[in-house]
Formats: structure tokens, C-alpha cells, sequence
């Protein structure tokens, strides 16, 4: 055989020949270039953040000057460390929230687990009556901000304790509810359960609905009794999904922000997120930036401890929707009582709170809830200055419409950057699978995971503050609440964008490229039209977390940027409960609505038509 | 143009060598065959010249210009190959229709819109889905996507054709008529064609020229005839040919390869050698009678295979099992005599070590 002379071979590593390799190289593989910009940009969010706190924790300030006179500014200091684990005050600063926070996390993780699992067993697998409207109706604490059920319950029991109005109880029968029931640890408790059961219930219910199959199979063929059957086959299949449960709610429930302040300030209950936004507010950020480090620790053993308890590596799996299959046990006598069960239980969970604020809205004095005392001032009153500060009612409120306005850019802006980020994340970790580079983004995309949202927030202060090279500060503008909520969804999103490439066959791709298209077009002819349903589904998820977000933005917002969950915040801070109660209304509705009208649209398009092998 | 050369590709995944120094040149408008048996690296290879993997090594020539040269700091993306590629599941885009899978990469080029709008009709033709420019791929059946996708090769007019293994989804029907109109497509066309295949019949029938390839090397290429007719090598004659060809091992004593309960006549040059040696013969080069005749050995019947034009006859001499290919429709009881003969000219005999034919020893 004739030799082609054209030069075969290896070159050094650093000759001109591997270098114009290398560089020729990436013409070829654009989702290398992609790869490396968002790692690139990840790192800067994500990485830089965290070191920069780190360091400032251990750093002199300024604001330390009050308390140490003779210290120097910008020197090497354990004074933080000292203050927050070693000093007198660290007991309230630290070791109580710790402990109440503990307390809180692993309480609520237990209820919400019972309940969550029990009402996915329930919904897949017995023949409770309603299912598809329990269905829809469980889900609904999602769209809802966690501290929806605790302004409900404050609304119900709220006592003379911290002075200004009374709750419905005490309006109907005279009783003043006692403080451990109104504030504490008792109702946080309570009001986050029956908040998150609804992730358990999300997580579960999906792997329940997929191990089905199995089960029935390998009961057939076994003989196994039944009891023995779910202990020894359903129980273990079901494992990392319960363990993404507790792991995923703990977290939650330890970057929480917005319940234990509302329940838990009034008594001076601390947990960990509310003493960092005390310790903010009160400009000790050195402690507030220890506290956040502390909790980021304490979410990574958890997940190890987890992980090692469960006996699942990777027990930290997202969420997905799953079409849910009927394989059926009969509840007999059982099914009408339990059936009603469920309804008494979603009443109290989703129906009573929102009746509850629409009722608080509605009163013209707080703690009246009687007929004579209604009135739709709040919603359109034009201001009065004997009523709640003079403070207009919602629909002529400029501060309202304004943070309003600024709720729905952030949704948007929100979704739309983490679609396009979830969607290149998917696309370079994909595509470059096997590389190094696709692994170090996979992880550092999955990263604000396991950071607590207020740790997260504390973070973000320590980092925007003040410019750094050519990105300017952005502490107190729009733009960092956009880039914190996109960076806290992208574990979710990058998870949904990688779903969706790896359902997208690499041939399609390939095809249009032997063919001479280029990458734009082959995005947005090829992969995008067909991840579109997932990239939506995510987007949307991400529209609604970020409308109802608080904990993560508390520390960021500043009447500059304000949104609906903060202004809600500063009015139950004020006492001002038929604005808070009006406000909160509005935004869950306007989350309802926004969210069937997208999943029309997106249905009515054909999206869901498209079947990719 | 259309001429493809390969100059010396590795690649390898890991720590696994799959493509082992490549050398390969394809003249243009030739009908090119890579077979080989599954995992053994023709879709690498493919995909390397398509510019959808990079070698490791090696340089790769296209229409007389380089696209790739690890040596020279040369890579040209698949995008500005030109060239076209049918896939084994036709990668055909199920959100667009027939009509508009076609015509995607030519509104890339700046064609105007009555040019392509012929080219679509046209290539619509030549595959014979004139009226389904409407349809979505998913309300086609199998082999009308395969179609499809030739059909998107054509209107691209390129002078290089590369597929792999078109035809592996379709049913035996279907593939023995998709044989026939790619090979008609080819001729029309007249582009430089590198097909992949682990189906021997679809190489046999569609080369000009074959490569068989294991485990990332090339064990022989040579014409069809010649592939069939002179195995380089065991594994190639082992793999080619259905039913396999009849291997016998044996010594060489008397001008006769003695296998135990038979014997080969051998031509001298190979009687001369002395030791060991393996003959292959092909199942239809063994003569058979019903009758004993002089110097035919017997044998008695085990299975018979009747596949309507030909019989396989599986018989044994002692314990050494023969296939025989007669042609008609043959019933014969099981154990009965036969008696055989072997045409000497279409003995191959191979070296028991290098397993080599000894044809290319001598040469
Ligand atoms: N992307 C890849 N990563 C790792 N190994 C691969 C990859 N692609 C192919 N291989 C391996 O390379 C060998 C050759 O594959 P391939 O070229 O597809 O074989 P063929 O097309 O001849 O069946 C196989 O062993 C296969 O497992
Ligand atoms: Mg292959």
C-alpha cells in the first residue's frame, strides 16, 4: 500500500504543531468552549464567594473596632471564632440557636417524612377516593411560601403578648392562646411540617409509582407475603428517595428563614438563620459570616451522615415528573373515613390558610373579625391616615405595584437565565461526558445545594459588597437577587438540562453537523426545540421558587430592590397584618395563575407531542 | 475529487486501543466496504473520517486536502467537511417534517428557494417518496426513514458518501430491496461511497472493493472475488462466506494432507514443506456422489439444511465434521454413505501459527 505523505505521528506537547492542534481542536468541540466559560463563570459565583467569606471571617474589619479598639484593620484574626464559640455571648449567639435550629430541622424533617410518606403511599397505592384532585391540591403548598401557613397561624392565635391586635381565638371564645402555642418552637414546628411534607410527598410518591413493576414481578415469582414483600423489596427500592427527602428538607429547613422569624422573634427564639440576620443587622457580619460557615458545614455532614446511614451514595437525587402508574390496594371499610381524612388534612393545609389571610385582609380592625368589620380598604382604599400608618391599599400602593413589578422581572429573569444556563450546564456535561471537564462542572453546578439559602445570602454580602475587578458592587441592586436565585436552582435546572440533552440521540446532533449547520443554528433548530418541554417544566419550577423566595434574598433586599416576600415581611414586622395578609394573597394567587397559564400555552404548542428516542 | 486517505490513525478510549494504525486509501467513485464483525472499530473509523471523533494519531486526506494532521496542528470540524453521513438509526429530526429534514442544511448554504425546492423533489424521487414531504418521521415506517435520510444525502450533493450500516434495522425483505437501490445510487451519483457493515452478504454484493477488519486492523482487502476465493488469513476466511468454510487441520506426508479420517491431496510447492498445516475449502467446492467412485472418500449424513435453491448438508468422516453446498432440494435419511472429492485448485491451505495464508508467504 501506497503511504500517504501526509505526516503521521505525535508532536511534543509544547511544539507550535500541538499547539495549533489544541487550538483547532476547540473549533470542533464547542461544547468544550461552553464547558469552561460556565465553569468559569460558576467558580466566580459559587467558589469565590464561599473563599471570600472564609477570609473576612478571619479578618480584622472595621466594624470589629468597637469592641477591640486597638485592632488592625485587614489583619490576620480569630476574634470572630473567639466571639462566636468562646465568649459569653456566645451562648446566645451561638450555642442556643445550634441547638434550637437542630431541634427545628430534625423535628420537622421527621413530621413532614410521616406525613409526606404516608400520603404518597396513600396516593399510589391504595384506592383512596378523589385522587386527581388530591392530586393536584397536595402540591400546592410548593407554590406557596413556606410562611404562608405562619402568618395563618399567627392570624389564629396570635395572643396579647407582643401587644397590637388578637387572634381569631381569642376573638371567638376570649382565651388568650398560651405563648407556646402561639410563638416558639411549637408552632415553627408544626407550620414548616405541613409545609415541607410536600417535597417528601413529591419524592416519594414519584419512586413509589417506579418500583411498582418490579415489585409485582418479583412478588409473583417469590410467593413472599405481603408485609415481607414491602420490607424486603419496596422498603429498599424506596431508600434514596427517602433519603433525598431528609436530606433535601433538613437543608431547607435549616436555611429557613422566614417562619422561625415570624414565630420566633416575638420570644426570642433564635435559630441560626434568624441570629445571622440579627448579627447582619446589628453590622456584626464577622459573626454572621461564621454562623453561615458553620451551617454550611453542618448541611455537608449531615449529608454525609445521611448518606452513610442509608447506604446510598448518591441520596441526594432531585426531583422528577413522573407519570404515576395504578397497581392498587384495596382500603375496604377504610376507604371513605380515610378519604375524608385527607380532605380535613388539606383543608387545614392548603384551604384554611388562605381563607384565613383572605379573612385578615378583609378586616378593617385587626383582631375584629366580625361581619360588621369588613372592608376592601386594603386591597382599594386610596390611604388614610387613621388606618395601618396611612399606607394606601394594594391596587393604589406604589410600593406595593413596585415590588410587585419587581417579584415578576425576578421570576422571569430568573427562569429565562437558568433555562439557558441549565440548558448549556446540560449540554457541556453531556456532550464532554467522559472529561474531566464535564465532571468538575456537573459538581460545581450541583454546589448551592448543599449551601443553607441564608448562608448562601450571608455569602453573597461578603462578596458584592464592594466591586471586584471589573464587576461592580452589587449589594442593594436587582441584579444580585437575579443571580442568587439563579444560582441557588441551578442544581434543579442543570440537573433538567442534563435529562434533557441525554434524551436528544447524539446522531440528531451529529447529523446536522456532517451536514455543514453550525452550532446557533443547531441549537436553536435542533436541541432546543427538542429539550423544550423539559427546559420549560424547569423553568417554571425555578418562576415559582423565586416568586415565593425569602430566606435566600432577606439579607440582599434594601428598598431599592424590594420584592413581594420582603415588603409582606416588613409589613408583619410593622404589625400591619391586613397588608401582609392582602400582599401574601395576591402573590400565591398570582403564582397559581401564572403557572396554568404557561402549562397551557406550553401544551397547546405541541411541546408534549415530540417523542424522542 | 472524492478521494479518501487515511494515513496512519490510532485511537483508542482509555486505556483500549480500538483503531490500530490505520492506513487506507479509497479511489474516487469507489464503492467501498469495511466489515467486520461488531465492536471491532468500523464506526470509530467512520466516524473519524466523518470528523466526529478525533484520532489520536494520524492524519486523515480528504478530496486532496488535509482535515486532519495531529502532526501538522491540523483539524477541520465535520461542519466544513462536506461530505455525507447515514447513520444506523438515520438520526432523522423528529420535529420536522420530511420536506424540511431535507431542506435545513441547504437554506444553510444560500441556495435560492427554487433550486432547492427542485433538489427536494428530485431526491424525493430518486428514493420514491414523491407525496410524503408533509409527513413527521414518526408516521413512517421504517424503511421510508431510511429513505429519508438517503434522500437528505442526495439533495446535499456530496461528493463523499459515508454509511453505517444502513440497512441493520430493517427486515430481510426490505434490506435484500435496499440493496439493490443503493447500489443504484451509488452508480448514479457517482460519489465516493465508505459503507459499514457487519453483514457479509451486503458486502459481497455492493464492493468494488472490501476491507475486513478485526479488532482495529485491517486483515485483508482486496476485491470480493478475491476476499471469497483467497483468505488472507483464518479469521478472514472463517468470517466470510455462509455456510463457514470447512477447515482441516493436518501433517503433510506423501503429497497428502493427513487429517486422520481423511485426506487432502496437495499441490507440490505445499507437499514440499513437510510439518503442519490447516486447508480451507469452501462448502460448494467439495464434489459429492451417492455412489462410491475412486478415490472419493466416504462419509455418512448427519443434518440436512434444504433452503429452498440449496441444501447445507452437514456430514461426518469418523468424527470430523464436513459442510457440503449442493445445489437442489435435498432429502436424504440421516447416516446415509456419501462420497467426496475435493477440487484441489480451490484449496486454501494456512501456516498453524501465523495462521496466515500461505499464498502471501510464498509471494
Ligand atoms: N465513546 C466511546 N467510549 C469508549 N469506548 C468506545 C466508544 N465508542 C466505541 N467504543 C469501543 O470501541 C470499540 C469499537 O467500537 P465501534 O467502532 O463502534 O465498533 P463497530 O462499529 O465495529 O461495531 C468497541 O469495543 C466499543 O466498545
Ligand atoms: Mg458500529
Amino acid at each position: 500500500m501506497i503511504k500517504a505523505p501526509i505526516g503521521s505521528g505525535k508532536p511534543a506537547f509544547w511544539s507550535v504543531q500541538n499547539i495549533s492542534y489544541q487550538a483547532y481542536r476547540l473549533k470542533t468541540r464547542p461544547e468544550l468552549i461552553i464547558g469552561v466559560l460556565a465553569l468559569c463563570f460558576l467558580s466566580f459565583v459559587v467558589l469565590v464567594p464561599l473563599l471570600q467569606i472564609i477570609q473576612d471571617a478571619f479578618t480584622f474589619q472595621s466594624y470589629d473596632l468597637s469592641y477591640e479598639p486597638d485592632g488592625v484593620v485587614g489583619s490576620f484574626t480569630l476574634f470572630h471564632i473567639d466571639r462566636v464559640f468562646n465568649q459569653p455571648i456566645s451562648t446566645a449567639l451561638f450555642y442556643k440557636p445550634l441547638l434550637n435550629s437542630l431541634k427545628m430541622g430534625f423535628a420537622v424533617t421527621a413530621i413532614a417524612l410521616v406525613v409526606g410518606f404516608s400520603l404518597a403511599w396513600l396516593m399510589v397505592r391504595t384506592n383512596v377516593h378523589f385522587k386527581g384532585v388530591f392530586g393536584a391540591m397536595l402540591v400546592f403548598p410548593y407554590m406557596m411560601p413556606s410562611w404562608v401557613m405562619a402568618i395563618a397561624w399567627l392570624s389564629l392565635f396570635k395572643n396579647d403578648r407582643i401587644g397590637g391586635s388578637e387572634g381569631l381565638l381569642t376573638y371567638l371564645t376570649g382565651i388568650q392562646a398560651p405563648d407556646w402555642v402561639a410563638y416558639g418552637i411549637f408552632p415553627i414546628v408544626i407550620t414548616l411540617a405541613l409545609h415541607y411534607y410536600a417535597y417528601a410527598y413529591l419524592l416519594i410518591s414519584g419512586a413509589l409509582a417506579t418500583v411498582d413493576s418490579e415489585l409485582e414481578e418479583a412478588g409473583a415469582t417469590s410467593g413472599m407475603g405481603k408485609w415481607k414483600r414491602i420490607r424486603v423489596i419496596t422498603m429498599p427500592l424506596l431508600m434514596p428517595a427517602i433519603g433525598s427527602a431528609i436530606v433535601l428538607t433538613f437543608i431547607r429547613i435549616l436555611g429557613t428563614f422566614g417562619t422561625p422569624a415570624l414565630l420566633g422573634l416575638p420570644v426570642r427564639f433564635f435559630t441560626f438563620s434568624t441570629q445571622i440576620y440579627a448579627s447582619i443587622n446589628a453590622r456584626n457580619q464577622g459573626d454572621a459570616f461564621v454562623l453561615a460557615l458553620v451551617l454550611i458545614v453542618l448541611a455537608i455532614s449531615f449529608i454525609w451522615i445521611n448518606s452513610r446511614i442509608i447506604g446510598v451514595r448518591k441520596s441526594y437525587v432531585t426531583m422528577t415528573g413522573k407519570g404515576f402508574r395504578k397497581s392498587e390496594s384495596d382500603l375496604g371499610k377504610m376507604r371513605w373515613p380515610i378519604t375524608i381524612l385527607v380532605i380535613l388534612f388539606l383543608c387545614m393545609t392548603v384551604a384554611l390558610p388562605l381563607i384565613l389571610l383572605l379573612w385578615e385582609s378583609l378586616t378593617l380592625i385587626p383582631g375584629n373579625y366580625s361581619i360588621s368589620n369588613l372592608t376592601t380598604y386594603f386591597w382599594n382604599g386610596k390611604g388614610n391616615i387613621n388606618l395601618a400608618y396611612g399606607e394606601p391599599g394594594i391596587i393604589h400602593n406604589k410600593g406595593i405595584l413596585e415590588a410587585l413589578f419587581n417579584s415578576i422581572k425576578l421570576g422571569f429573569a430568573a427562569a429565562l437565565f437558568n433555562g439557558v444556563l441549565g440548558l448549556l450546564v446540560g449540554y457541556a456535561v453531556v456532550r464532554g461526558r467522559g472529561a474531566r471537564l464535564s465532571k468538575w462542572l456537573e459538581a460545581i453546578a450541583f454546589a448551592p445545594y448543599i449551601f443553607p439559602s441564608i448562608a448562601l445570602g450571608a455569602i453573597y454580602i461578603g462578596m458584592f459588597s464592594t466591586n471586584i475587578g471589573p464587576v461592580p458592587a452589587l449589594y442593594g441592586t436587582f441584579t444580585i437577587l437575579v443571580l442568587i436565585t439563579v444560582i441557588k436552582n441551578l442544581p434543579f435546572t442543570s440537573r433538567t438540562g442534563i435529562a434533557a440533552i441525554l434524551q436528544i440521540h447524539q446522531s440528531l446532533e451529529e447529523a446536522a453537523r456532517v451536514q455543514g449547520i453550525g452550532w446557533f443554528r443547531r441549537m436553536f433548530r435542533i436541541i432546543i426545540p427538542l429539550s423544550m418541554s423539559g427546559l420549560v417544566a424547569g423553568m417554571l419550577l425555578t418562576f415559582i421558587t423565586a416568586m415565593r423566595e425569602l430566606s435566600l434574598i432577606i439579607l440582599l433586599i434594601s428598598p431599592g430592590n424590594m420584592v413581594l416576600t420582603g415588603l409582606i415581611f416588613s409589613y408583619q414586622e410593622m404589625d400591619m397584618s391586613q397588608h401582609s395578609s392582602a400582599v401574601t394573597l395576591m402573590l400565591v394567587l398570582l403564582i397559581i395563575v401564572i403557572s396554568v397559564i404557561v402549562r397551557l400555552i406550553t401544551r397547546s404548542a405541541g411541546v408534549g407531542r415530540l417523542n424522542v428516542t | 475529487m472524492g478521494q479518501i486517505l487515511l494515513d496512519g490513525i490510532v485511537k483508542s478510549y482509555g486505556k483500549v486501543v480500538v483503531v490500530k494504525n490505520l492506513d487506507l486509501t479509497v479511489q474516487p467513485g469507489e464503492f467501498l466496504t469495511i466489515l467486520g464483525p461488531s465492536g471491532c472499530g468500523k464506526t470509530t473509523t467512520l466516524r473519524m473520517i466523518a470528523g466526529l471523533e478525533e484520532p489520536d494519531q494520524g492524519a486523515i486526506k480528504l478530496n486532496d486536502k488535509v482535515v486532519f494532521s495531529r502532526n501538522n496542528g491540523v483539524v477541520v470540524p465535520p461542519e466544513a467537511r462536506h461530505l455525507g453521513l447515514i447513520f444506523q438509526s438515520y438520526a432523522l429530526w423528529p420535529h420536522m417534517t420530511v420536506a424540511k429534514n431535507i431542506t435545513l442544511a441547504l437554506k444553510e448554504q444560500k441556495i435560492s428557494k427554487s433550486e432547492i425546492a427542485q433538489r427536494l423533489e428530485n431526491a424525493l424521487d430518486m428514493v420514491q417518496l414523491t407525496g410524503y414531504a408533509e409527513r413527521y418521521p414518526s408516521e413512517l415506517s421504517g424503511g421510508q426513514q431510511q429513505r429519508v435520510a438517503v434522500a437528505r444525502l442526495i439533495a446535499l450533493r456530496p461528493s463523499i458518501l459515508l454509511m453505517d450500516e444502513p440497512l441493520s434495522n430493517l427486515d430481510a425483505k426490505l434490506r435484500t430491496e435496499m440493496r439493490a437501490s443503493l447500489k443504484r445510487l451509488h452508480r448514479d451519483l457517482g460519489a465516493t461511497t465508505v459503507y459499514v457493515t457487519h453483514d457479509q452478504i451486503e458486502a459481497l454484493t455492493l464492493s468494488d472493493r472490501i476491507i475486513i477488519m478485526n479488532e482495529g486492523q485491517i486483515m485483508q482487502e482486496g476485491s470480493p472475488y478475491d476476499i471469497y476465493h483467497h483468505p488472507a488469513n483464518i479469521f478472514v476466511a472463517e468470517f466470510i462466506g455462509d455456510p463457514g468454510i470447512n477447515l482441516f487441520k493436518g501433517t503433510i506426508s506423501n503429497g497428502m494432507l493427513d487429517c486422520g479420517a481423511i485426506s487432502i491431496p496437495l499441490p507440490t510447492t505445499i507437499a514440499n514443506r513437510g510439518g503442519n498445516l490447516i486447508a480451507g475449502i469452501r462448502p460448494e467446492k467439495i464434489k459429492v456422489s451417492e455412489t462410491a467412485k475412486n478415490g472419493w472418500q466416504e462419509v455418512t449424513t448427519g443434518i440436512l439444511q434444504p433452503t429452498g435453491a440449496n441444501t447445507i448438508l452437514e456430514v461426518k468422516a469418523e468424527d470430523i465434521p464436513i459442510t457440503l453446498l449442493q445445489t437442489g432440494f435435498i432429502t436424504l435419511s440421516e447416516n446415509t454413505p456419501l462420497w467426496i472429492d475435493f477440487e484441489t485448485d480451490a484449496l486454501s491451505f494456512f501456516n498453524t501459527q501465523t495462521q496466515e495464508n500461505l499464498r502471501n508467504e510464498v509471494s
